[in-house]
């Protein structure tokens, strides 16, 4: 199964919705609870970090039945040392995410810890890809 | 402990989910910090926070939380209330600062997270 949402930049009211309508459907396919709140969180860790920092992004979801496979592509500043960017607590989010009880630098670190596998590619200038893998077991 | 004894515990008011009051929760966690709260992997606690937005309430859909108390009288909005609604939250309001009320929920039993 495949499923594609679009998300604008900087528009908070929205993050979110994409991550909802995954456990949404994760629940209808019975997929065991707690492996659902892992998938969705660092989804939704994402979706937020999509918002926050990029001007507008695609997520692609494949459902198969061992995996979940999640891709987050932005256009967007790019992350230029993504070994930084993976350390806790360092962020360059906005006062506007920072009140939005987000941009602790948090988020690159949850998404590691509640995925299989995850893949960053970066180029400065232009944008982000994040891969995300969840086996189904 | 029981949802209604924390409204009571608290003197708060429940805005939404009345009908959940009899519902239990085990654990609790306080936090401003939205991020700290998706780190948890305990489910079905109690999420006692001053922020009250949109965010907030996405972040106890993802976390699996039913229950959350707004501390320092914050106020939720319509916007809040209808997507709390859509995912089954309860919500509770109470004018103690975040400190008293982790101190009143604490000694009336509501077990810490960690």
């Amino acid at each position: 199964m495949h499923f594609q949402y679009s998300i604008e930049g900087g528009d908070f009211s929205r993050a979110g919705n994409a991550s909802s309508q995954l456990k949404k459907l994760l629940k209808q396919l019975n997929v065991d609870s707690q492996l659902i709140k892992r998938i969705v969180v660092a989804l939704y860790e994402g979706e937020v970090n999509i918002v926050a920092h990029a001007h507008r992004g695609t997520i692609d979801v494949d459902i198969e039945p061992d995996k979940v496979f999640i891709r987050l592509s932005d256009e967007g500043p790019g992350i230029p040392d993504i070994k930084q960017a993976m350390k806790e607590g360092y962020s360059t989010a906005s006062q506007k995410v920072r009140e939005m009880g987000f941009g602790a630098g948090m988020g690159l670190p949850n998404m590691l810890k509640n995925a299989d596998k995850l893949n960053i590619e970066s180029e400065p200038g232009k944008g982000t890809i994040v891969e995300l893998t969840t086996l189904l077991r | 402990m029981k949802i209604a004894e924390i409204v009571k515990t608290l003197d708060g008011s429940v805005i939404l989910g009345k009908e959940n009051l009899e519902k239990d929760v085990e654990m609790g966690f306080a936090s401003d910090l939205m991020s700290d709260v998706l780190t948890l992997q305990t489910s079905n606690i109690l999420l006692i926070t001053g922020l009250s937005n949109v965010q907030t309430i996405r972040t106890a859909e993802m976390a699996d939380i039913t229950c959350i108390v707004m501390v320092r009288n914050k106020k939720v909005t319509s916007e809040i209330i209808d997507l709390a609604n859509e995912n089954n939250i309860v919500i509770i309001e109470c004018c103690y600062s975040m400190f008293k009320t982790c101190g009143l929920l604490f000694q009336a039993g509501l077990k810490p997270v960690y």
